[in-house]
């Protein structure tokens, strides 16, 4: 473990120096949810009494976490991992006594931790103050979010290290950097809460991975999903991350048997 | 048993080609045609615990590839590795704890952090132990003369002073071997000395076993006792150096300096005057200004009595007979693989 915590938290505590990037993601942040709610507004106003499946507020709330917890979501591969398969000096990271799906994955949950908080904490407290961001709806879901968002951060990482993988098939990522994105976006409840997919999409929503990425944290704190439901949610997340996990095992040691450190 | 043994080891890559132009590349969308490059054709040594060894080849002779191996982080096609008693690249865990690799062109120390936050790190990397990282880290900072440079961050450190905290950084784990891969590469001459002399210290006085690729002649001939010669991906000699001298470079040389500076071209004089090595049954190397070097065959010629038939002939100021520098018995060795040097012995690599 003590290798892991230190590449960790070496990571981490260079990307808390990253405050300026910080602050401009704040701001693009500010704007898009601010879109994305005046939009939803105009669209609840205009569906006069017709029945939701979330209230405004809760969406408006849904919308909010979003913005705040924008840089959790994987949407492409990790940049000092490129570099290294670009450079070469993954023959170092392969010197290094440590397994290197692990090494990956501490890279990644330093990746997917620091920057989300150094953008989560300014957006909550002025969505909260001025944008409708609401409350968590009970100490129930006061008590059960953290651990959902635990478990995104996890299976986050997890997505993270298997694009990080096809850098051992193809050196340019550039077809996961068009695909993942696109897909993660739609898919966790990024562009619009998954609640609002129609009903015969909702039982794919429903099984896929990605939900536990936004969706799953977001409705444990509108309390939308609780008890069963909300323990439910938490274990698809865990099942997957363990998925997620053993495929990027599998795929390591294919990929490592195959790689080539050119050069040098 | 020793320490490493490589055995018939073989490594095959797929290169992907593509015919030129357009036309090819079009074709390559659909087709992919794929080349085969043997990078090893079947490398056999053994190396002894505090061996200090000199690895050499042409650029794509395999030598990369063979380090890469022996360091667990590539599988070869057929063959085997062991380095104290382990499969490499099966064991690649407990294998690297044990050993220190440094590539020359690459660094492993963390470009953003000052060098001694990039020691710390490695520290809890290797999980080594606090008071041993505290011994092993002054030792290095003594020798190296890292102490003003270990509050500097990486990226502003200029290439020697990388160097050397590399070396420093292969190290705190007090790894038992050493692998370095061309570590004098862009160097200048005092950074070269500096790292010449550490490595030197470190298999004297600890013991280190230490493998050195490197395209330096200097590298080799100040450091290596055994010297490995590979090309094409198979060895070409292995032995001492003075072995490898007395298989390839039985050649002296005899360099002369005229008292007519004229005399060494036999174009300008005329050509009674003028000096020719054939008349020496010697071979010319090079010839700049009045000062003309010679190589010959003692067995054939004997030194003695080349210099009095060519004071006899020439005036001469001053004369001084050496063996040829490593480079040049490398380059003929190269060049008896004909492939690799087609210009034959003598010429330089490039």
């Amino acid at each position: 473990m003590k290798p892991l915590l230190a590449i960790f938290g070496a990571r981490f505590r260079l990307l808390l120096q990253y405050r300026a990037a910080a602050w401009a993601g704040v701001v693009t942040q500010v704007f898009f949810g601010a879109v994305i709610t005046a939009a939803l507004s105009a669209f609840y106003a205009g569906a006069g009494d017709a029945r939701q499946p979330l209230l405004l507020s809760q969406v408006v709330t849904y919308v909010w976490l979003g913005q705040a917890f924008f840089s959790l979501l994987p949407w492409r591969t990790d940049p000092e991992v490129r570099e290294q398969v670009v450079s070469g000096g993954l023959a170092y990271e392969l010197l290094r006594p440590v397994d290197l799906y692990a090494l990956w994955f501490a890279r990644a949950l330093a990746l997917k931790t620091a920057p989300v908080l150094l953008r989560a904490l300014p957006l909550f407290v002025v969505a909260g103050l001025f944008l409708g961001l609401r409350r968590p709806a009970s100490l129930e879901a006061a008590l059960l979010w953290p651990l959902a968002v635990a478990g995104a951060v996890a299976l986050s990482s997890a997505f993270m290290v298997l694009m990080n993988l096809s850098l051992l098939w193809s050196v340019s990522a550039d077809g996961i950097h068009y695909l993942v994105p696109v897909l993660v976006m739609l898919l966790s409840g990024q562009l619009l809460p998954l609640p609002l997919f129609p009903e015969w999409f909702k039982p794919v929503l429903l099984v896929l991975p990605f939900r536990g990425l936004m969706d799953t944290p977001h409705r444990v704190w509108l309390g939308d999903l609780s008890g069963a439901a909300a323990a439910y949610a938490l274990a698809h997340q865990w099942l997957w991350l363990v998925a997620l996990i053993a495929l990027g095992r599998h795929l390591l040691a294919r990929g490592l048997r195959r790689v080539v450190i050119q050069g040098g | 048993m020793a320490q490493i043994e490589v055995r018939d080891l073989r490594k095959t890559f797929q290169v992907s080609a593509r015919a030129p132009g357009l036309w090819g590349a079009l074709r390559g969308v659909v087709r992919r045609e794929w080349r085969e490059v043997h990078a090893l054709a079947g490398v056999s040594f053994t190396l002894e615990a505090g061996e200090l060894v000199g690895y050499i080849g042409p650029n794509g002779a395999g030598k990369s590839t063979t380090v890469k191996i022996m360091s667990g982080i590539l599988v070869p096609d057929h063959g085997t590795c062991l380095v104290r008693g382990r499969v490499p690249w099966r064991d690649r865990t407990a294998h690297v704890a044990e050993i220190g690799v440094v590539f020359g062109q690459r660094t492993q120390l963390w470009w953003d952090l000052p060098v001694v936050e990039s020691f710390e790190l490695l520290r809890d990397i290797y999980r080594v132990p606090p008071p041993a990282y505290a011994r092993a880290r002054d030792e290095l900072v003594a020798l190296l003369g890292l102490e003003p440079l270990l509050d500097v961050p990486v990226r502003q450190l200029s290439l020697g002073q990388r160097m050397r905290c590399d070396l420093a950084a292969a190290l705190l784990h007090a790894p038992p071997i050493l692998f370095l891969d061309e570590p004098t590469i862009g160097l200048d001459a005092p950074s070269k000395l500096a790292v010449r002399e550490f490595v030197r210290r470190l298999n004297r006085e600890r013991g280190v076993t230490v493998i050195l690729t490197t395209h330096d002649m200097d590298d080799i001939e100040a450091l290596c006792t055994r010297v490995i010669v590979i090309a094409g991906g198979q060895l070409l000699s292995d032995g001492p150096l003075g072995h490898l001298r007395q298989r390839f470079g039985r050649e002296r040389w005899l360099t002369v300096d005229l008292s007519d500076p004229g005399q060494a071209d036999p174009e300008q004089v005329d050509p009674g005057q003028a000096f020719r090595a054939e008349e020496f049954g010697a071979r010319l190397v090079r010839r700049d200004g009045g000062r003309v070097c010679l190589a010959f065959d003692p067995e054939r010629v004997k030194p003695a009595e080349l210099i009095a038939r060519v004071t006899a002939r020439h005036a001469v100021q001053d004369l001084f007979v050496e063996e040829p520098p490593i480079e040049e018995i490398v380059a003929k060795i190269y060049g008896e693989d004909g492939r690799i040097f087609p210009g034959g012995p003598g010429s330089p690599p490039p």
